[in-house]
């Protein structure tokens, strides 16, 4: 289980483990650890909204990031994320694996599909990237990735330079943080990323700057209806 | 390097190259004495303390139900302490059953080597790292730099400091003592000889100097094979690690890497999934004043295809355990490292955090760097005296640790001596040397207040001769004026005032 070498009679787990277990010795014996409860009287949602208010504050929190924020209904959509990729003028854009094709229907641009042999390197030359999410939390404004199908693995929405990330905002904006991680506790084995607005640091005498390592823009695209069959 | 704390601790001279190395700084008083009389030091630290401060109570106020998620958060940390043994071996089994390695490092020594041969192993030279508490307090990289293998900091701060030779002085802002044309210098004068050169004409926007780090920075992420992080949470019933961050590094370490190498204090461990609600709630409008932080990462051993082929988590004691031991001093083990007790301490905003030598400065590092290291010189015994006791820090507090309480119980282990445990044994340590005057001076105090017929005579022979007193004490007395004026004494007591202002008798 560990590589750890033999020191002082034991392992060094052994020695941890002991040492915690010495210092707990005003723990009493037959306590167990679901022994201590914690209470949790927190607001599970913060306010009463309908699903239109959750996507008005999921809206406004992006933006208040400097998140670029859309809006668009299903059949919009390939019209939209043509117009937002010819803006920035990108040809290359990589596209995870579960992406609707339809997506990307009207864009003249070179479409990269990811495969392993992608590197690092290669994703640095691309333009855009176009992502789908797992959902969206209205409270913080913050979109969540969970490697599954439309969102590609990790590399893919930090490397280029530009994210597009499209929300559906039928089935997938929550309110909260506490309703966030509820749904997202049966992927809790795939890796997850949460990101709420682009790239940013303040570490140059608090003045924020967008921008560092991730990407330095950031499009949310919020579609009503059902893009997929679109 | 010398103890006379006559130099600033900052501006680089004097500091080991990327250096940690805090041991044999100088007390507090000394260091903090130097520190007040610089003032751009104390101009930046006064505007970024207020700025932080005024930001979080907005975002803290935005949640009406915050006293309970604080409630909630103590809780879960005191929980998952009072049984920390149970939660690490869960913690343990899974990391392990998702395809990660676990180590157990009972101290930095340790540490430093299983992380220097987990490196050597793959046969490479150079990491690189996402901000990390831990590895700082070890002192990873000098390790690493003795092996033979560099360690790149990543975040835009530490890449500040590390080029500049300088130590962290903030737990979120690390390089707030640096004001932004010092950074235009030290980026000018040393990007060239950690790798691409800043670029020509560099002004001192911060967007420009942003846009540097992240050129100087990508050519080495594209190219690490290995990452060095921290971890802000680990789940024990998952098995799941939790970075926050802002700027994409801590992603870049923790996904381009084939391996990743994670050190992190034992006491980062939560119980369930379901505890990450109230941290997640708590940490980001404690710390940075945000709903939340742009980035956050979860990973739960290895994915096929996605991020590091290898994992190793390596559970680090350090002085932890030691701490646990002590049933008052165990809660700064809560500490979650958001930095709201530096932005509201008086005395952190005029004495910066180099004074408090060690990575964890302000509050939380008078009460956890005495802990974690034991009482063991001149500048352990002084943190505990670091502090006015107003108490703000408490109430800022996201996980409600009563600072102020372990500071006083920390002055009774130094003034008194007493029962403590170092490196796992239970030993009784004597009271420091230097502080006799102060035992005596309590000694005296009790007297004249079981006298007072004394004390008011004393009261005022001291009021009439106050025009003949001295600024600074002579003899015992000397080592509290060395780092205070002394305060001038009243024309006329409290006692007399009463006397002649109420008609009472006195």
């Amino acid at each position: 289980m560990n590589s750890d070498g033999v020191n002082g009679g034991g392992t060094s787990r052994e020695r941890v483990l002991g040492r915690v277990r010495r210092a707990l010795a005003d723990v009493p014996r037959d306590e167990r650890p679901e022994d201590h409860p914690v209470t949790r009287d927190y607001l599970r949602v913060h306010g009463e909204r309908t699903p239109a208010e959750s996507l008005d504050l999921l809206a406004e929190n992006l933006a208040d990031y400097r998140a670029h924020v859309h809006r668009v209904d299903a059949p919009g959509l390939p019209a939209l994320l043509a117009r937002l990729l010819a803006e920035r003028g990108a040809r290359r854009v990589v596209v995870p694996a579960g992406l609707p094709r339809a997506w990307l229907q009207d864009a003249p641009v070179d479409m990269l599909s990811d495969t392993p042999a992608l590197t690092p390197s290669e994703l640095d030359r691309v333009d855009s990237v176009v992502t789908g999410c797992a959902l969206a939390i209205a409270e913080t404004g913050t979109l969540v990735l969970d490697a599954g199908p439309g969102q590609g693995r990790r590399a893919l929405t930090l490397v280029p330079d530009h994210h597009l990330c499209v929300v559906r905002a039928a089935d997938q904006v929550v309110d909260s943080v506490p309703q966030a991680l509820e749904r997202l506790a049966p992927a809790a084995a795939r890796p997850l990323t949460w990101v709420s607005g682009p790239s940013a640091t303040s570490d140059i005498e608090l003045d924020r700057v967008e921008g560092v390592h991730g990407p330095r823009t950031l499009e949310v695209i919020l579609v009503t209806g059902d893009p997929r069959s679109g | 390097m010398s103890r006379d704390g006559a130099r600033a601790p900052r501006g680089g001279a004097g500091f080991p190259q990327g250096g940690a190395t805090y041991l044999g700084m100088p007390a507090f008083p000394q260091a903090a004495d130097a520190a007040t009389r610089d003032g751009r030091l104390r101009a930046n630290l006064r505007h970024a303390t207020h700025t932080i401060r005024a930001k979080r109570a907005r975002a803290v106020a935005e949640l009406d139900d915050w006293a309970r998620l604080r409630e909630a958060g103590a809780a879960i940390k005191d929980r998952t302490l009072r049984h920390l043994d149970h939660h690490l071996v869960r913690l343990e089994e899974a990391v392990t059953r998702a395809g990660g390695t676990v180590h157990w490092a009972a101290d930095a020594a340790e540490a430093n080597r299983i992380v220097t041969d987990l490196v050597r192993a793959t046969g490479e030279h150079e990491v690189v790292k996402v901000k990390s508490m831990a590895t700082q307090e070890i002192g990873l990289n000098e390790a690493l730099a003795e092996a033979g293998i560099r360690a790149y900091e990543t975040d835009l701060a530490e890449l500040i400091v590390q080029l500049g030779d300088d130590l962290p002085s903030h737990i979120l802002v690390p390089a707030i003592h640096r004001n932004r044309g010092e950074i235009r210098d030290i980026f000018r004068d040393r990007m060239a000889s950690w790798g691409r050169p800043a670029p020509e004409g560099l002004t001192d926007r911060p967007a420009e100097l942003a846009e540097a780090a992240r050129q100087h920075l990508r050519e080495k992420f594209l190219r690490a094979k290995v990452g060095v992080s921290g971890a802000n949470f680990m789940v024990a019933e998952t098995g799941t690690l939790v970075v926050v961050e802002s700027e994409g590094n801590g992603r870049m370490c923790l996904t381009l890497p084939e391996t990743l190498i994670s050190v992190v204090g034992i006491e980062k461990t939560v119980p369930t999934w379901r505890d990450l609600e109230v941290f997640l709630q708590l940490l980001p409008r404690s710390s940075t004043a945000e709903r939340m932080n742009p980035y956050t990462s979860m990973w739960t051993g290895t994915a096929d295809g996605d991020g590091p082929r290898v994992f190793h988590l390596v559970l680090l004691d350090n002085g932890r355990t030691d701490t646990l031991a002590d049933e008052v001093g165990r809660q700064a083990l809560r500490c979650i490292r958001c930095s709201a007790c530096l932005n509201v301490c008086p005395v952190y905003e005029r004495a910066g955090g180099h004074a408090y030598g060690s990575p964890y400065p302000g509050p939380i590092g008078a009460i956890l760097t005495p802990q974690l290291r034991g009482l063991s010189s001149p500048l352990e015994e002084s943190l505990p005296y670091a502090s006015s006791l107003c108490g703000a820090c408490f109430e800022v507090c996201p996980v409600a640790i009563d600072i102020p309480e372990v500071l006083v119980h920390l002055r009774e282990r130094v003034a008194e001596g007493g029962e403590v445990t170092v490196r796992g044994t239970r030993t009784v340590i004597r009271p420091a040397k230097g502080h006799a005057t102060e035992r005596a001076a309590m000694r005296a105090a009790r007297w004249a207040f079981d006298h007072p017929g004394a004390l008011r005579r004393g009261q005022r022979i001291l009021a009439r001769t106050r025009r003949l007193q001295p600024r600074r004490l002579p003899g015992p007395g000397r080592a509290w004026t060395d780092t205070r004026e002394l305060p001038a004494v009243p024309a006329e007591s409290f006692r007399d005032w009463w006397a002649r202002t109420r008609g009472g008798t006195a």
